[in-house]
């Protein structure tokens, strides 16, 4: 959500400095005043991302190590590794799982936070814990709870045999379904939190006008709720997507571990081949894909910031 | 009840994802891949040491020795004891060889690491004068392939990897790994099999009569074949909750290690296939690198009591290699002994199965086959 103020237009960062031209007495100050407010942030960021980064770049060129770690070997190996059809169709299938997964999430979610935006405001703060209260539960009792309710023994079985509908139990759980809607269970808030944000935002006098300018509300939708809220849905994609291609827990139990993601294949490198310097790599393909994402979401987010300047 | 069950189960999965981990990964680096073990000279040890003078740290999985094990060492061989814990064997290694010294004197690890680790030199040959229950342990425990003659290990526990399944499910009782890797119609959807590498090709590689340390690419493309094909007939993959999916009824088969057989549930049996099986071995070794060598020795050897290392069966239900300790337990427990198939397992028994031994570099094939098999669709 943030990239959209990161990418600052040329010249912004000039601006201010004339416009404080009477401060410059107090700019030492000032600039320890920045240091301290910001030192903590920039150093929690070296810390925890930039070294970090920098470990697993680093790793990527070097071989694996007996006990783990690596030895400082340079190979290219570990890239070419990458395009092995065996590493690259788990990569290529996790994609696609996850694309799935943030179609459905949007198309559930849309209407979702477009209704919630609606609600008179006491409703609106109940309809938002609701879809917040999941996340108090810790996130892998709330998927061994899919098993129980999806097992053959379990819950909708047993209803479903219960009321006659059904003679023998269906194989509800260990297959791509179950995957995906594990995925679409655990992070449809995510999509639906910002897209409540966007929505909420609009200027319902927007669409009212639409609708005296003659537009149905079909096209009043297309035409400038859509286009307004557009940031908001890119963002709750980003969103979604990216926990989903990490993921190796839902895989491993909605999924029976029949199939393999590649959140699976990373971790596997680290905890079961002791191969970091692959494992790194698969990570920092993975962090190309996110990041191009992010430029496109940012991009889209200022061509629209853009229109809405024009309006005003 | 649930209490020990809990107990049982925690450890024995952290046991078994580190064996797993082991296995998988002991990837050789070019020094070991030649074969050369550096093994290292012993020390010099006093045996007349003050060993109040001695501090003793060890390293082992949650949950897998006795909690008041630091105050009993303090009160009977009069040093302290603190006690480090890792999860798994991978995070044992990542500890053990980052530092010069890690300041673990003694460590619990699986057999094909104390392997590993001796053959990189970090290991301390024993000492077995200063370890006289030695003595307690079956003769078997100095057959292990790993280290034959306790040269620089001495096993903790010990078991094997087995099918566990429900009698009121299945209509004849499996005999053969094949009752595994194709089930009878009647199963489908309730099968298991674990993914951990080496425990993935195991029944493959034993249905072929191969070695299950074999780095054959021809048997492993062979049993690439098996596993695809049982995984399209329908397999499902668990290394963790089989024995609640047994209980529970959700799965009737399951490859399983013998300490995770629910078999306190009177309808689960277990049973090793007569085409053979593994036989692993969670070991304590005493690093090179220790201060407090005579400490180490003398904790190794209190172990090894027959009330101490007793308590692990009767705590986590494995078997140790401990005659005297078994002998106690089978005294005390006859109850839970009788009800337990795994547990009776004698020593000879166990030494038909065959270890799993660390593979250097080949350990990647493994890894490979548990790769292609996974995203096999």
């Amino acid at each position: 959500m943030t990239t959209e103020h990161d990418i600052a237009p040329p010249g912004a960062a000039a601006r201010p400095t004339t416009g404080r031209a009477p401060r410059r007495p107090r700019a030492l100050g000032g600039a320890a005043a920045r240091l301290a407010f910001l030192g903590p942030g920039i150093g929690y960021l070296i810390v925890l991302l930039i070294v970090p980064l920098a470990l697993i770049v680093g790793y990527t060129v070097f071989r694996r190590g007996r006990f783990g770690g690596v030895v400082y070997e340079a190979t290219t190996e570990n890239f070419t590794r990458l395009f092995d059809p065996l590493y690259f169709d788990i990569v290529v299938s996790s994609v696609r799982t996850a694309t799935l997964t943030t179609l459905i999430a949007l198309l559930i979610g849309y209407p979702t936070a477009y209704v919630i935006a609606g609600l008179p405001r006491k409703w609106k703060t109940i309809a938002l814990v609701a879809i917040v209260l999941p996340f108090w539960t810790n996130f892998l009792i709330r998927v061994y709870a899919w098993v129980i309710l999806l097992s053959g023994p379990g819950l909708v079985n047993e209803t479903l045999t219960g009321a006659g509908l059904i003679d023998e139990p269906l194989q509800l759980l260990y297959n791509q379904g179950t995957i995906v809607t594990g995925l679409l269970y655990s992070y449809l808030p995510l999509m639906v939190l910002p897209l409540y944000a966007a929505i909420e935002r609009l200027d319902p006098q927007l669409r009212e006008a639409s609708a005296n300018l003659g537009a149905r509300p079909v096209r009043t939708f297309w035409s400038v709720t859509l286009p307004l809220t557009l940031p908001g849905v890119l963002t709750g994609c980003v969103f979604v997507f990216v926990p989903c291609l990490g993921n190796f827990v839902i895989p491993e139990i909605l999924g029976g571990g029949r199939s393999i993601m590649v959140g699976n294949l990373i971790r596997d490198q680290f905890l079961k081949a002791r191969d970091w310097p692959f494992g790194s790599t698969l990570a920092l393909a993975v962090i190309a894909v996110l990041v191009l994402l992010l430029f496109v979401q940012a991009w889209a987010a200022r061509i629209n910031g853009g229109a809405e300047d024009r309006r005003a | 009840m649930s209490r020990t069950r809990y107990t049982r189960h925690l450890p024995a999965a952290v046991v078994a994802a580190g064996l797993a981990l082991a296995l998988a990964a002991c990837g050789g680096s070019s020094t070991s891949a030649d074969g050369t073990a550096p093994s290292a000279a012993a020390d010099q040890l006093n045996p007349n040491a003050d060993l109040s003078k001695q501090s003793l740290t060890m390293s082992i999985w949650p949950d897998y020795s006795p909690k008041d094990l630091p105050q009993q060492v303090q009160q009977k061989l009069g040093f302290p004891l603190k006690v480090a814990l890792h999860d798994t064997n991978e995070m044992a290694m990542a500890k053990l060889t980052a530092n010069a010294d890690s300041g673990v004197d003694v460590a619990f690890v699986s057999g094909q690491y104390a392997q590993a680790l001796n053959e990189q030199g970090l290991l301390e040959p024993l000492h077995p004068e200063l370890i006289p229950n030695l003595a307690n342990l079956y003769p078997e425990a100095a057959q292990l392939s790993f280290d034959k003659g306790n040269k620089f290990s001495v096993p903790y526990t010990w078991g094997t990897t087995g099918i566990c399944y429900r009698s009121d499910l299945v209509k004849t009782p499996p005999t053969s790994w094949n009752d595994l890797l194709t089930p009878a119609p009647e199963l489908k959807g309730k099968v298991t099999m674990m993914t951990t590498e080496r425990w993935l090709a195991l029944p493959a590689l034993k249905v072929m009569g191969a070695s299950i340390n074999t780095t054959d690419d021809k048997q492993l493309g062979q049993a690439k074949e098996m596993l695809v094909k049982a995984k399209d007939a329908g397999m499902l993959y668990d290394d963790t909750t089989f024995g609640a999916k047994l209980d529970k009824g959700e799965a009737a088969l399951v490859e399983a290690w013998d300490g995770w057989c629910p078999t306190t549930n009177p309808k689960i049996k277990f049973v090793v296939p007569k085409e053979g099986s593994d036989l692993w071995s969670d070991t304590m070794v005493i690093m090179k690198t220790s201060k407090n060598k005579e400490a180490a020795h003398a904790f190794i050897n209190y172990i090894l009591d027959p009330a101490v290392h007793s308590w692990v069966a009767e705590n986590i239900l494995y078997k140790v290699p401990n005659k005297a300790a078994m002998d106690l337990f089978a005294k005390n427990n006859k109850a839970m002994l009788d009800s337990n198939a795994p547990l009776q397992m004698t020593p000879a028994e166990l030494l038909k199965g065959e270890s799993i031994v660390d593979l250097g570099e080949a350990s990647t094939k493994y890894t490979r086959l548990a790769t292609e098999i996974s995203a096999n669709q």
